[in-house]
């Protein structure tokens, strides 16, 4: 998938500034795909990965301004892929905000411990991952 | 006539003895003082002028005047006439009464018969010998001459008128000077006896002045020219105490009285206690005298006086040795053994109650009954005699199988007998007492049981032991089953979650995506259905997330986090994030917090989650009225109050317990956004018990409710 632009959202983002590049990382389509949604509707540009592996070259490829998370991936699994971006030159500036399903205590510890920025609990509605991205962006 | 006859003669002999001769016999009878010295002058006198040639003279003792003795003799050798006496009792006599008259008496002529007398001869004169008074009953003397002249009777009648009185007025002399020297004598004897008694004698007059005292009484009561000062006050204060004593009864009776007088030893100045003897004497010449006796009884008091202080304590150790004995009997009954002594013959001299009653029977007790006593009685002996006959042995003991004789059963007995010996080392008695075994074997009996008893419990123990080992791995293993399972469960329950919150994530994003209009504008219908959807997927996800709280604190995973905060700010924070719901509410909700409340420490984030249970369920229940939040310190026990009171809609008795279980709610309404899924309370409840605190409520139906969280200021595990 390659990135989509946006042609010009509620925001009102100058068409001539290109708007962040966010990374959703999430196994289940309904989910990813509905993020997507909401972010392309709010004006952001939106790059998608289904699994650890494909957010890794995604991320390297891509160079997003911020990347989505979720933790419970086949394969490799998100807080490796976390790990690895953070370990990489390429990645490592890159806010990355976990969101998970799970809601036992020792997840968000995991998640910061393994160099997430952020850490959202499922169910999350899409204005609040929304807010969470924006204020990243600012800081 | 023959008077005449007589003077004739005398008138013829008259120139043979001439005056002069006569003289010279006056003379010398009247030069000598002795008796037998005149009467030998007179004797002599008599040979010379008229030629007798024998004579003797007879005269009465000064003291026996009876009984008449030769004094002087002429002629005849004095041993002829020693022995011979003439008694003038012997009536019958002769002599006797020769000697009565004046006149001689010749015997030896005109056929008289002359008696015997020492002259021996066959003529005698017998002239008496009178005083001049011839008052007195006998002659003082017998003058004896052998002759029957005539001349020289009439001439010896002038010798005896003249030698008569001189004889008898000698012999008074003599008489009275030896009377004189007997009373000397007898009243220095009675001076020495009455000077020899130790007692003091005294006789006074009636006037109580001394008359007579002896050296004992001169010692104590008259005082010499050199006594000492001392020596004189005190014979003085004696003097004083002894006529005082005496004047108090003075002469009142004649009869003697005793009075006990304390008198001062002038020596050492000592008390003497004496007993005074006074006896009133009444002599015709001598006056009324009192004659005092005074017995020393100082000693004699001291004696008794000791005497009776011994014989005190001689009953009181009596009465010691009686309440001993006593004691002793009473010790030794009050002893429960039987306790027998016996003497060196094996008889029981002695007992106490309980020997009674085995060695003793009554007469009305049974022929069995006395039977066994001498049973018993035999056997005892035989125990005893055998200590008897081991002579180097003090004590013996040993078993003797003795029957009760009142209820014929056997009595075991352990007899323990020991000698009683004397200083000398004969025995002399032995003291046995008997120990009743009965009890010990039984006790035997029944240690063996409870040994038995004992060794099947410890079986029993070892085997439950084994038994509870077998259950303890079981249980192990079970619990180590069960941690699995429940690791499992908790497993699930996150992958479940998980799962759960996965499709809700995309329902309640899409939801929320179309109400926004995303996808463009919703019919008022459309908009409708969709909200409905929105708010189920809520409450499905509230049910989740209460679901997962509970398993997690079952399963222990939900951590502690203390932190020290204001409850201040929790409240506000809690009052912020409510507030939609309290807006929508329409409900007055105040709170009123207590100055004094100090800083908690604690879980923060459980606190909060409990106050915001307590106040939404508030206000979901509260239809009108107001809601309000207190808090309040309780210093006593240290503990923080959060309280929330309503005025809704209350919670029956019933179901005040009910609604802190799982899954408990009255009312299910969907249209709850925040927690609640009748799991809000039980979760709160849970949650406050980790704080170490608790909830109580209060209501009334229809009046409304207080949910109060107690909880520690500051929560003391880790």
């Amino acid at each position: 998938m390659s990135p989509r632009r946006a042609a010009g959202g509620k925001d009102g983002q100058p068409a001539a500034e290109k708007p962040p590049l966010i990374l959703i990382v999430d196994d289940f389509a309904d989910n990813r795909e509905m993020y997507t949604q909401f972010l392309e509707f709010s004006g952001f540009r939106v790059a998608e990965a289904q699994n650890g592996h494909e957010a890794l070259d995604k991320a390297f490829d891509l160079q997003p301004d911020l990347i989505v998370m979720d933790l419970s991936l086949p394969g490799l699994d998100g807080w490796e892929a976390t790990r690895r971006l953070k370990a990489d030159g390429r990645t490592r500036t890159i806010p990355v905000i976990a969101l998970t399903g799970h809601a036992l205590a020792g997840h968000s510890k995991g998640a910061m411990d393994a160099g997430c920025d952020a850490f959202i609990t499922k169910p999350c509605l899409p204005e609040r991952l929304m807010e969470e991205i924006k204020s990243m962006l600012k800081a | 006539m023959k008077r005449d006859a007589a003077t004739r003669t005398s008138a013829r002999r008259r120139e043979k003895v001439d005056a002069s001769e006569r003289l010279k016999l006056a003379e010398a009878l009247l030069g000598s003082d002795d008796l037998a010295t005149c009467a030998q002058h007179a004797l002599d006198w008599l040979g010379r002028t008229l030629g007798v040639t024998r004579a003797v003279c007879l005269v009465g003792g000064a003291d026996t005047v009876t009984v008449l003795r030769p004094v002087a003799t002429l002629g005849i050798r004095e041993r002829a006439v020693n022995g011979f006496a003439l008694d003038l009792e012997a009536h019958n006599d002769p002599l006797v009464a020769a000697t009565i008259g004046l006149g001689a008496s010749v015997f030896g002529r005109n056929g008289r018969a002359v008696p015997t007398t020492p002259l021996g001869s066959e003529r005698l004169i017998a002239v008496p010998l009178q005083g001049r008074h011839t008052l007195e009953e006998y002659p003082v003397g017998l003058l004896l001459i052998a002759s029957t002249d005539a001349d020289v009777e009439a001439e010896a009648r002038r010798v005896a008128s003249l030698l008569g009185p001189r004889l008898t007025s000698l012999r008074s002399a003599h008489r009275r000077e030896a009377n004189e020297r007997r009373i000397l004598r007898e009243r220095t004897l009675l001076y020495n006896i009455i000077n020899a008694v130790t007692d003091p004698i005294l006789l006074t007059d009636t006037e109580g002045r001394i008359t007579v005292a002896n050296a004992r009484a001169e010692a104590l009561l008259s005082a010499g020219e050199d006594e000492s000062e001392g020596r004189r006050r005190a014979i003085a204060l004696n003097n004083m105490l002894f006529s005082s004593a005496l004047t108090r009864r003075a002469i009142e009776g004649a009869e003697p009285w005793r009075h006990e007088l304390l008198l001062v030893d002038p020596v050492d100045g000592s008390d003497l206690l004496f007993e005074l003897l006074s006896t009133v004497t009444v002599d015709p010449r001598e006056g009324t005298g009192i004659v005092s006796i005074l017995r020393n009884v100082t000693d004699l008091r001291r004696a008794t006086q000791e005497i009776e202080e011994n014989y005190r304590k001689l009953r009181l150790a009596e009465a010691d040795a009686r309440a001993e004995r006593d004691r002793l009997d009473l010790i030794i009954d009050s002893v429960a053994d039987p306790i027998l002594v016996t003497d060196s013959n094996a008889n029981i001299v002695m007992m106490n109650a309980p020997a009674e009653r085995l060695f003793t029977a009554d007469l009305e007790a049974g022929a069995e009954a006395r039977r066994t006593v001498q049973a018993n009685d035999a056997h005892f002996s035989s125990f005893v005699s055998n200590l008897f006959f081991e002579p180097g042995a003090m004590r013996r003991s040993g078993s003797i199988a003795l029957v009760d004789p009142r209820t014929g059963a056997p009595l075991p007995v352990e007899a323990i007998s020991g000698k009683i010996v004397s200083e000398h080392g004969e025995v002399t008695a032995i003291v046995t007492i008997l120990h009743d075994k009965t009890q010990e074997l039984e006790r035997d009996r029944l240690y063996e049981q409870l040994k038995e008893a004992s060794s099947e419990l410890e079986r029993k123990v070892r085997e439950a032991t084994a038994e509870l080992t077998r259950q303890n791995e079981l249980l192990r293993r079970s619990h180590f089953e069960i941690e699995q399972a429940s690791a499992a469960k908790s497993q699930f329950l996150a992958n479940m979650s998980h799962e759960f919150r996965t499709p809700l994530n995309a329902i309640l994003g899409y939801t929320s995506m179309l109400l926004k209009g995303v996808t463009g504008e919703l019919t008022p219908h459309q908009r409708r259905n969709l909200e409905r959807v929105d708010s189920n997927a809520h409450h499905l996800l509230a049910i989740i997330n209460d679901i997962l709280d509970i398993s997690r604190i079952e399963a222990g995973k939900m951590p502690l986090t203390l932190t020290k905060f204001d409850l201040k700010d929790l409240v506000a924070e809690v009052l912020a994030e409510v507030e939609p719901i309290i807006s929508r509410s329409r409900l007055a909700v105040t709170s009123h917090l207590a100055a004094d409340v100090p800083p908690l420490k604690t879980d923060r984030q459980k606190v909060k989650q409990i106050v915001i249970n307590f106040l939404t369920n508030a206000i979901k229940f509260t239809p009108q009225g107001s809601v309000e939040v207190r808090t309040e310190y309780v210093a006593a026990r240290d503990q923080i109050v959060i309280a929330v009171a309503d005025t809704g809609i209350g919670v029956s008795a019933e179901d005040r317990e009910r609604i802190f279980e799982d899954f408990r709610q009255a009312d299910n309404s969907p249209t709850r956004e925040y927690t609640g899924a009748g799991l809000g309370l039980a979760i709160c409840r849970r949650l406050a018990g980790m704080l170490d605190g608790n909830i109580t409520l209060e209501s009334e139906t229809g009046r409304g409710s207080t949910f109060a969280l107690f909880v520690p200021r500051e929560v003391r595990r880790a």
